[in-house]
């Protein structure tokens, strides 16, 4: 894993749950197949009302229409992100169109699981909200090594919580290799 | 200290003699399900780690139920039940229950007799009604409300993709032993109560994220005086909580549904009865008293965001939806009928039934002579094939999907989150099917104690 990850903040509120991230209609695209695929990107949290989508502004949409990757590579929530269905392809989603990281005070289960497990996207939890301390647009960093949120448009740095336990299944890739080095898989 | 169900169970199938809240352990999977919208990737993570050629861990242990986008014209959504026909017939999977009135082109239409088709609909009432479900086991699904078969005395929840895909080659998983919070609900539900509104009440008091990370135990001679499916209805949206699982300890009622159903299938009758030990950690205890509940809803746009009905009551409403894995069983049925026999519906109202036997029970059940599937045609209600259908939005030809933001709909369903049942801007309620069937009467929120009389 790289040590730091830069890029534009995208914000949005609590309970973002995976409707939100990737509406139902469009779950009917095989994500085993690689032109299929990248329209999970294209539908990457369009499902967010418009009045919550890019905070604190809103009527911001993670990825312009008709395009396939978007501008923002770390995307900010508040309380319980990613709640809701168990489908996978709500991080998918949002690694398809080019985020890498995703901060929130706490995330649902699943969502958290998915994420590490398919090696999609770092889910960082933070001690604090992170709603009042950036905007959407602002240029953030993730210093992956001193587990902190360096917010470069401000000036300011918050701490976020040690990825712990599932760090060694993100450095490893995903659940698969991570079981490989542990010996638990040919 | 002593343990928990979900702790017991957990802990045997690590192979340990004793297992605490925060640990992570790997364990030994009884059953995977998957289903349609979930299977192809699935399969598709399964081959890309093991190979084209490797075999599935078990093939008498994957269950695989189409029901999500069926009744669509959607080419993708055909295709993806193509995906898993060939995966079945590849690995010679035992339990598949194929729409097999499906052609390869446009709507299809409907089995034309729910007794005579191999399908069955949504997977989570599919799965006790085959025989998958067992005191004691450890059950995965690659859907959230998996959850449901906590019901019946094991470990259920839901996974993604790439955790299934893993299961499907190796039978194994890793979990975190959850914390368990108890439930306790003493004395009976009134008639004009339902199990729907017991939840709602949980989830409204601990909110969307109260049960994340845990384990929900239902306990108390007000839960075990509820049928099967009851308890059904309150596992079914532990997720809705944020929960992992949620459980019930498996009694005789249990024992004798399983017992049935996995004769009738043919499948493993095995079944381990575990209780919480007198000494056993709780992290959370809240005791309800099932005489002081009211009919609850879930307002817009989360299913925490609680009122009584009679806080609510005369909200105006475009549409009402009973079905789906929470609200479209038989008992959810016959407690609609009794309202709506005689009656006639204000607003456009769906009668959707999670399975094909449900479907089959319509004709089957009466009321006062009538079938519950007279009964809801004289009231003037749509009545469509066993599916997920609007319950979450799906394709836009999907039967009842909100297509437009003006929509206000009552619904028997389980998420209410922005756009869950189709657009974003429409309103959704949740409710309990009595609820529903006495606002879709009056065509405003009612309080199913205003229709007296139909409470025998
Ligand atoms: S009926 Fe609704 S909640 Fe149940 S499995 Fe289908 S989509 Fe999910």
């Amino acid at each position: 894993m790289e040590k730091s990850i830069r890029g534009k903040a995208f914000v949005i509120g609590n309970n973002i749950d995976t409707d939100q991230i990737i509406p139902a209609e469009h779950l009917v695209y095989n994500p085993s197949d690689p032109e299929e695929r990248k329209m999970f990107g294209r539908y990457a949290l369009c499902g967010v009302p418009p009045a919550d989508s890019g905070l604190p502004e809103g009527n911001i949409p993670f990825v312009r229409e008709n395009e396939y990757r978007s501008d923002y590579q770390i995307v900010i929530g508040g309380k319980n992100f990613g709640c809701g269905s168990s489908r996978e392809h709500a991080p998918l989603a949002m690694a398809e169109a080019g985020a890498r990281v995703v901060i929130a005070e706490f995330f649902a289960r699943i969502f958290f699981r998915n994420c590490i497990n398919g090696g999609y996207l770092i889910p960082y939890e933070t001690p604090e909200s992170l709603m009042e301390k950036v905007a959407t647009g602002d240029d953030v960093e993730v210093d992956l090594e001193g587990n902190r949120l360096v917010n470069h448009t401000r000036g300011t740095e918050t701490a976020l919580t040690p990825l712990g336990e599932v760090l060694p299944i993100l450095e490893a890739g995903n659940v698969f290799e991570y079981a490989r080095k542990a010996g638990m898989l040919e | 200290m002593g343990m928990t169900i979900t702790e017991k169970i957990l802990a045997e199938h690590a192979g340990k003699e004793r297992v605490d809240p925060g640990e992570n352990i790997w364990v030994d999977v009884d059953i995977l399900m998957t289903h349609d919208v979930c299977g192809p990737g699935t399969i598709g993570i399964f081959e890309r780690e093991f190979g084209k050629d490797a075999n599935v861990w078990n093939r008498d242990r994957v269950v695989i139920i189409p029901d999500h986008y069926i009744f669509t014209a959607n080419e993708q959504a055909h295709r993806n039940i193509e995906i898993l026909r060939s995966f079945v017939k590849k690995h010679g999977l035992k339990y598949y229950y194929d729409p097999d009135f499906l052609q390869s082109e446009g709507m299809p239409s409907p089995y034309a007799d729910p007794t005579r088709t191999s399908y069955k609909g949504v997977c989570h009432i599919a799965l006790p009604e085959e025989g998958h479900t067992r005191p004691g086991e450890i059950l995965l699904g690659t859907d959230s409300h998996t959850c449901t078969a906590g019901a019946f005395g094991q470990f259920a929840t839901g996974i993604g993709n790439t955790d299934a895909g893993f299961v499907l080659g190796t039978g194994k998983t890793w979990l975190k032993v959850p914390p368990t919070m108890r439930f306790v609900f003493e004395g009976e539900l009134p008639p004009y109560m339902m199990a729907k509104d017991m939840i709602l009440a949980i989830i409204g008091d601990i909110g969307v994220d109260g049960g994340t990370y845990r384990a929900m135990h239902f306990d108390g001679d007000g839960v075990h005086r509820l049928t099967m499916e009851d308890r059904m209805t309150l596992c079914n949206m532990v997720i809705e909580a944020g929960g992992k699982n949620g459980v019930v300890e498996a009694d005789e009622l249990t024992r004798q549904y399983v017992q049935e159903r996995t004769a009738r299938a043919g499948t493993p009758q095995n079944m381990r009865f575990h209780k919480n030990d007198p000494d056993a950690q709780f992290i959370f205890e809240k005791v309800y008293n099932l005489d002081k509940l009211e009919p609850m809803v879930a307002k817009p746009h989360s299913p925490d965001n609680k009122a009584t009905v009679s806080e609510v009551k005369g909200t105006k409403l475009t549409r009402a939806y009973i079905g789906s894995c929470t609200g479209g069983k038989i008992s959810d049925f016959v407690a609609a009928a009794q309202l709506l026999k005689g009656e006639e519906v204000r607003i456009p109202t769906f009668v959707v039934p999670a399975s094909t036997e449900v479907d089959a029970a319509l004709d089957t059940e009466k009321l006062d002579g009538k079938s519950l599937r007279e009964v809801f045609r004289d009231a003037g209600a749509i009545i469509g094939p066993a599916s997920c259908a609007a319950c979450l939005g799906g394709p836009a030809d999907t039967l009842g999907r909100l297509n437009s933001p003006e929509e206000v709909c009552i619904s028997a369903t389980n998420r209410n989150f922005p756009g869950r049942m189709g657009n974003k801007q429409a309103q959704v309620y949740l409710a309990s099917p009595l609820t529903v069937a006495a606002s879709a009467i009056r065509g405003v929120i009612t309080d199913p104690r205003e229709l007296v009389g139909s409470f025998v």
